[in-house]
């Protein structure tokens, strides 16, 4: 088996992960589809430092693991206080700058 | 080691990727359709455990664990947290409610995969210097890892120290609430609802049975319809409240059904006890 | 001595401050006032031009600057003034004269109420026409020149209750800026090919400059000439102005206004001579005019209205000789100089005759009035015989030099012109003569005015015959002093070249002509209206003399070209407006109010649709990047 196959699954569970976005609306749903992408991501970084026999993408991927943590952090904490405002979590009810 | 060099992979990897690959993706797939938060979000585990698995195939020994600590351990538990604020059993209804968004997203989804794995299979990705001479440069993957991210990386190493310490106070500032007045005594309490002459005992309890821990399941009306006021109003807001008033009644139906076959009483004084009761 | 410049135009500038500003408690003394100032700036006037007579010619010239007006990089203006032998020309006509008339005034004025705010207009006026030909740059000049437009309308205007007067006053006004526009484009042209429009800069270097740039400027100052001047084309305000006081009259075609357009010509000599084509557009409007002011005047029976086209007449041959070159500058001037003595004269008659006669004009129901007025009568009678050129009077020695210039222009041209002048000649004498006869002589045939008033002709009051004998004086005599022995063209030659024109007949032979043409024209009214009796309603008379009668159709034309032509052009360009400017507006406005109505349906509030559309964006961005490297 060649290791690109590594990169057509981490394609193919990005696209799985965008889509997760657009159809579900429950934000917590919505915040682990964008989890899924930024992995997928991670895992397409680890097969190119495999390929270029250097540890650069590996890095990379690490740093990706600190700010989703950030992200996930404050993501979470948005969506609690939305929650606890608008007794809702679903992204549509969010409407409020619309006319 | 060796192996990784290579321009394919061993046959235990390949057996090891499309059956692990066919989990993730499975995996994936059950998070964007599961109807519960809690099971999309272990289903998403899963997927990163596979992940993490993969890594350590490729030879980032490191990077596998942390995402088993990390994602699986810290992050995974902190979206588990938070579906259980916002309410475990609530199911999201997958119908779609934006006209055409559904069309939309399998369309564009459908054309950006289809390019993605056009642009990978156009690219020249059949080298694969392998990882052996990297890890073993400084004595190991973690080592090696080390020495780029304290030399080389070192600012952009800081500057995502900066940016944790930075998200962690803004999560603390944003589910933070402050109270800004006294917190009021239960006399104080008891005189307003007084004043306002509604509710001057204690809210009803809610209805007792015995197979249910109660709390969620409203008590019933002489009349037999449920009374929200009994639920507190944490799992009201969350629409967790249990309906029980037909069970009630079809359960009571039973009772007098068996009761009158037991007694051997006829249909039709049946029925006309029946209508007598209405 | 230079500092006595400002003076001059100081003096009656502070009467129309101070009479316009004053208020009613001025009404007694301000015809005194306003009086007083133009006279003093007559004193001044003649103190400078003995100062200057004191100087050898080549010294002549005196300067004053007073302050910088407009100091912008390299657009210098000044307020500074130059005062040479032709502008001394001007200064002393115009204060003199103008004096006369405000001593008139005093006494035809009498019985208007706002006799004190006329007397400021005068002094405007005076005012306004001494900063134009005291000015040193065109600019200032320009200012002067707009100055006498305004005050020439407040004046045509006084009587602002007759709507003919405060029309008459627009429609000047009007016409004045048609050629005010020619000037202040000269003027930009003359700032855009010298960098300057000082007079002196700018004639200097004339010589240098390409002639087709010359022949632009001195078409647009010749327009800027006829609009001031009542040329053809922008001749029709003159007639409808005898709407003013009649005093006013005087002023505009005696002694200001009318003159102007005269002295900008001669001012810009040196443009003109080096461009020979404006030049000769310049004796053409001249020739054209003088026929046309002279045929309207045999055929209008208001008396004012019959002196506006002689004026007109007489303004086309010194138009016609300022065209001619240095041949003709000087006789322009001395001709201009001489008519303002005797069409004043001519004009103060003609009012004081009104005055007699309950503001009748027309000269069909006068007659005989020589018994009743006869000081009236003789001053007009030797401004008259001035005007027809009868031997010895004024006007016999400015129009002989012009007659005999334009001969000497040479060629083809040099017999049109001539000719064309002996015409004038004749057609002036005739028409005078018809005015003179049908006023003085015959029998009486007055009638009540339209109040029933019977008319009771008598002689002026003092103030106002005195101005006219004064007047009678220069007319009789002025052509004497300056003719024998050129001294008036020795005067004028260090400012405008001075050649002697050779006619190719004898001068002798065209002063006889131009008697002769004058005893004809004379002889042949004195048929027409001193052997017949003349008839109270006027004959419809020949096509031409009903043409004549409405100012051989000027207004007609101006109308059907320039107000029906306008006004359909206005309505296609709105129609233009409407249909494909707004059109277009209205149609890009409505097309964009619509896609925007769709668009905004793709805005509608959903956080997920902005997703689809941001992951449908990036799909695209993939593509392009493949079609880029697959290209």
């Amino acid at each position: 088996m060649n290791p690109v196959n590594y990169l057509y699954l981490a394609a193919l569970l990005f696209t799985i992960g965008a889509v997760g976005v657009l159809i579900r609306r429950n934000a917590i749903v919505v915040f682990m589809c964008v989890e899924l992408m930024l992995n997928a991501c991670n895992l397409a970084f680890v097969t190119f430092s495999r390929m270029h026999g250097n540890l650069d993408g590996q890095i990379v991927a690490f740093f990706t693991m600190v700010v989703a943590a950030a992200e996930v952090v404050v993501g979470l904490a948005i969506i609690v206080s939305v929650f606890r405002s608008r007794h809702s979590a679903s992204v549509d009810d969010a409407g409020l700058m619309k006319l | 080691m060796s192996a990784l060099a290579a321009y394919t992979t061993s046959t235990g990897e390949a057996f090891q990727f499309w059956v692990l690959g066919t989990v993730a993706v499975i995996g994936a797939l059950c998070t964007i359709l599961m109807k519960k938060a809690v099971h999309s979000a272990l289903c998403l585990a899963g997927t990163m455990i596979v992940l993490a698995v993969f890594y350590l195939a490729n030879g980032a020994y490191f990077l596998g664990i942390v995402q088993i600590v990390v994602y699986t351990g810290a992050i995974m538990m902190l979206f588990l947290f938070v579906v259980m604020l916002v309410g475990v059993t609530a199911a999201d209804s997958l119908k779609e409610t934006i006209k055409g968004q559904r069309w939309w997203a399998a369309a564009c989804g459908l054309g950006f995969g289809v390019l993605l794995f056009a642009g990978i299979g156009n690219a020249a990705l059949t080298e694969f210097a392998g990882l052996g001479a990297a890890n073993a440069a400084h004595g190991g993957n973690v080592e090696g890892l080390a020495a780029l991210i304290f030399t080389k990386y070192v600012f952009a190493f800081e500057i995502t120290g900066a940016l944790l310490i930075t998200a962690s106070v803004g999560a603390m500032l944003l589910t933070h609430r402050e109270r800004t007045e006294r917190a009021r005594t239960q006399r104080e309490l008891a005189e307003q609802r007084v004043r306002e002459g509604k509710h001057l005992p204690p809210l009803p309890a809610p209805g007792v049975y015995a197979r249910h821990n109660a709390v969620d399941v409203p008590g019933l009306l002489p009349d037999g319809t449920p009374s929200e006021l009994t639920v507190i109003s944490t799992l009201r807001q969350r629409g967790q409240v249990r309906d029980v008033s037909g069970e009630a009644l079809a359960d009571l139906k039973a009772l007098e059904q068996r009761s009158s076959e037991r007694l051997g009483r006829d249909r039709d004084e049946a029925r006309d006890g029946e209508e007598a009761s209405r | 001595m230079d500092n006595l410049i400002a003076l001059l135009i100081a003096a009656p500038l502070l009467g129309a401050a101070v009479l316009l500003c004053g208020g009613r408690r001025l009404d007694k003394i301000g015809h005194w006032l306003g009086t007083l100032l133009a006279a003093s700036s007559f004193v001044i006037g003649l103190v400078l031009f003995a100062d200057m007579l004191g100087r050898s010619a080549d010294d002549r010239a005196m300067y004053q600057h007073l302050f910088s007006w407009i100091p912008v990089g390299g657009f210098q203006a000044d307020i500074a003034f130059q005062l040479d032998q032709l502008s001394m020309t001007f200064v002393l006509l115009i204060t003199g004269v103008g004096t006369l008339i405000h001593v008139y005034s005093i006494g035809y004025m009498e019985h208007d109420e706002r006799r004190r705010r006329f007397f400021g207009y005068l002094n405007l006026f005076v005012a306004a026409m001494l900063l134009l030909v005291l000015a040193d740059n065109y600019l200032l000049l320009y200012f002067g020149w707009e100055g006498v437009g305004l005050a020439s309308y407040l004046l045509i205007g006084f009587w602002q209750h007759k709507p003919s007067a405060a029309t008459a006053a627009k429609k000047a006004f009007l016409v004045n800026r048609v050629g005010d526009i020619g000037l202040s484009i000269a003027i930009m042209l003359m700032f855009t090919t010298f960098g300057t429009f000082a007079f002196g800069p700018v004639l200097e270097s004339a010589g240098e400059t390409s002639e087709g740039k010359l022949t632009a400027i001195g078409l647009m100052l010749l327009l800027a000439a006829c609009g001031k001047s009542a040329q053809v084309p922008l001749q029709s305000w003159l007639g409808d102005a005898m709407e003013g006081p009649t005093p006013v009259s005087a002023l505009i075609h005696a002694a200001t206004m009318v003159t102007a357009g005269v002295y900008l010509i001669v001012r810009s000599a040196d443009i003109f001579n080096a461009a020979p084509d404006a030049q000769l557009v310049v004796t053409v409007v001249g020739a054209v005019t003088l026929l046309f002011g002279a045929i309207v005047g045999c055929a209008k029976d208001d008396i004012k209205k019959a002196l506006a086209g002689s004026t007109m007449s007489q303004i086309g041959y010194m138009i016609l000789a300022a065209g001619l070159g240095p041949i003709g500058y000087a006789f322009a001037i001395m001709h201009l100089v001489t008519h303002g003595f005797f069409k004043a004269g001519l004009f103060l008659g003609a009012g004081s005759v009104m005055h007699g006669m309950n503001d009748e004009v027309d000269m069909r129901k006068y007659g005989g009035l020589r018994k009743y007025m006869p000081v009236t009568f003789v001053t007009f009678g030797l401004g008259y015989l001035a005007i027809i050129g009868f031997p010895g009077l004024s006007g016999f020695f400015s129009k002989d030099k012009i007659i005999e210039a334009a001969f000497a222009k040479g060629g083809t041209e040099g017999w049109i012109l001539g000719a064309v002048t002996l015409l004038g000649a004749a057609i002036t004498a005739y028409y005078m003569t018809r005015v003179m006869l049908m006023t003085f002589f015959g029998e009486k045939r007055w009638q009540p005015d339209a109040e029933g008033r019977e008319p009771h002709p008598h002689e002026s009051p003092k103030s106002m015959t005195i101005p006219m004998v004064l007047l009678a004086f220069g007319s009789v005599f002025a052509g004497g002093v300056f003719g024998i022995g050129d001294r008036f063209v020795t005067w004028l030659e260090p400012v405008t070249a001075f050649e002697h024109g050779h006619p190719p007949i004898s001068a002798g032979a065209i002063t006889s002509a131009t008697v002769a043409v004058m005893v004809i024209g004379v002889g042949i009214a004195y048929l027409q209206y001193g052997r017949r009796p003349v008839p109270v309603v006027a004959p419809r008379g020949s096509l031409l003399t009903r043409a004549a009668r409405r100012d051989l159709l000027q207004d007609d034309f101006n109308h059907a070209v320039f107000v029906t032509g306008g006004t359909h052009l206005t309505r296609s360009l709105v129609y233009v407006d409407h249909s494909l400017v707004d059109g277009v507006v209205n149609g890009t406005a409505a097309g964009v109010g619509g896609l925007s109505g769709r668009l905004r349906k793709l805005q509608n509030g959903y956080v997920r649709s902005y997703a689809v559309s941001m992951f449908g964006g990036t799909a695209v961005l993939i593509a392009a990047t493949l079609l880029m490297r697959a290209v």
